[in-house]
């Protein structure tokens, strides 16, 4: 039997087509996935995102630890609330889990990491804790609400109050503040401004009835999958996971290579791995025929297949196929993709491919 | 709740098919099939001209989340494609049994299509869907 999230009962009164997404029973749409993709795009929209884990790491050397657990550097977050994007590696370079870490104080940081990966995220950052005075407290009684959209941050003040307009309003991008019993972060997944809010499990359901009524539109994990591939943000699970390095799934820019001293998990791997060079990297790929481009199909260059798609989809906003695949290093400006047999034209970018309602190709 | 009219014949990969007065037979995806689907964004019709045996993949709908195969009802040949659907393949999804036809097809046997599924018996195979 699939979890539910505490907003369950709200999906089934709206109609939501229901899936199993990583042993959680989780709304697809709505209705229309398009239309969902759009009010993100040009209003407001909200995604239950509650089978996603949060975790609070306490103690005295907790930044020490993460200095050690991750490849970006906590050592960058010297503001209260500060938020950082991060890998966290095997030792073989593999990525393990994508997450975002957020500064609270000095002895404690918030950690949230994908659903499907949970239960090896957390066996791993307890078994890597040994010999650190550090404590690893998963918070399963806390739900979260993304609204995201360039009228989210307005709906949601107005659903809260002045009080926290004023507790709120100046915060900038990739920050999170604690105000009353929640947790807001000004972070999302799909390249719209907007709010990441943890709240208690039993004033979710509640909060996401005022956000109803205030206009922001549900929205399902279909089009938050689509609006994170056009915003040029990665999936765990298809664009990289405990196989590739973060170097060849685009994600070179979130190691913190300096300090050379700081000897994070997996450095000498991927350290070993730029050195030798790397013959594979992860673009953008826009398809100029008719067609959807779909994960696992193959890239052709001079008519030989040369690499993969790692997400694929139709986009909403430009209203054509667009990807991310893992090609060879020294790629063209061109190739081809074979969708069903046939090779169609495709034009390689560098992603995103929307950010903040606007088209960042050509 | 589901629409399924009763002048149209049904097969159990969810096509309708529609009797023409001219003899020739009208094609396409019962509303179930595209409420399934969700947003369609690309049609591939058959090419006018092709012959098609019943059970042949003969035209792709794809939706946002994924691409699924329509096969054939009847033995026969297309005589005409919905072009409106490369621009357009939303006609399916607001109506499924109207404009948002794929093909037509000039069937070798027209008694066939009495022996697909009729209107209730497919009403009732979606019901326990």
């Amino acid at each position: 039997m699939p979890q539910r999230t505490p907003l369950y009962d709200e999906h089934v009164a709206l109609n939501a087509r229901l899936v199993d997404f990583g042993g959680w029973d989780m709304p697809i749409n709505y209705g229309s996935q398009i239309e969902e993709h759009r009010y993100v795009r040009r209003a407001a929209g909200m995604f239950d995102v509650s089978h996603m884990t949060v975790v609070d790491l306490r103690g005295e050397q907790v930044a020490d630890y993460l200095r050690k657990l991750l490849a970006n550097n906590v050592s960058r977050l010297k503001t209260v609330g500060k938020a950082l994007y991060s890998c966290m590696l095997n030792h073989d370079g593999g990525v393990i889990d994508d997450l975002i870490v957020y500064y609270m104080n000095d002895e404690w940081y918030r950690m949230v990491v994908n659903a499907s990966t949970r239960e090896k995220d957390l066996q791993w950052m307890r078994q890597q804790a040994s010999g650190y005075a550090v404590e690893i407290i998963e918070r399963e009684e806390l739900a979260m609400i993304a609204v995201q959209g360039p009228e989210a941050r307005d709906k949601v003040h107005g659903v809260l109050g002045v009080e926290a307009v004023v507790a709120l309003q100046d915060m900038a991008v990739f920050f999170m503040r604690e105000w009353q019993d929640m947790a807001v972060a000004r972070t999302g997944y799909t390249g719209e401004d907007g709010y990441e809010i943890i709240l208690p499990a039993e004033q979710a359901a509640g909060f996401w009835k005022k956000l109803v009524a205030a206009g922001v539109h549900p929205c399902g994990l279909g089009a938050r999958d689509t609006l994170r591939l056009e915003a040029g943000m990665n999936l765990y699970g298809s664009d990289m996971d405990e196989t590739t390095s973060p170097l060849i799934s685009g994600l070179g820019w979130t190691i913190a290579w300096e300090p050379l001293e700081r000897d994070f998990i997996g450095r000498q791997a991927i350290q070993a791995q730029r050195d030798a060079g790397l013959k594979q990297k992860l673009v953008g790929l826009v398809l100029e025929g008719k067609g959807v481009l779909r994960n696992h199909q193959k890239v052709i260059v001079d008519g030989l297949e040369a690499g993969e798609v790692t997400s694929g989809s139709f986009s909403p906003s430009l209203n054509h196929a667009i990807a991310f695949a893992r090609v060879p290093a020294d790629i063209g400006a061109r190739c081809k993709v074979d969708i069903r047999g046939r090779q169609i034209d495709a034009r390689v970018v560098k992603p995103p491919f929307v950010r903040n309602g606007k088209s960042c190709i050509e | 709740m589901n629409n399924v009219p009763s002048e149209l014949r049904y097969t159990k990969s969810h096509e309708w098919v529609a009797r023409n007065d001219d003899g020739s037979f009208t094609i396409g995806i019962t509303d179930h099939a595209q409420h399934l689907l969700g947003d369609l964004v690309f049609v591939e019709a058959p090419d006018v001209g092709t012959d098609f045996s019943a059970g042949d993949d003969c035209a792709v709908v794809e939706s946002v989340k994924a691409a699924s195969d329509v096969y054939c009802p009847l033995d026969g040949e297309v005589t005409e494609a919905n072009e409106t659907l490369a621009d357009t393949p939303e006609l399916i999804n607001n109506d499924a049994f109207g404009d948002g036809w794929i093909f037509k097809l000039q069937a070798k046997d027209a008694g066939a299509f009495d022996e697909l599924m009729d209107a209730d018996t497919y009403a009732e195979m979606i019901a326990e869907d």
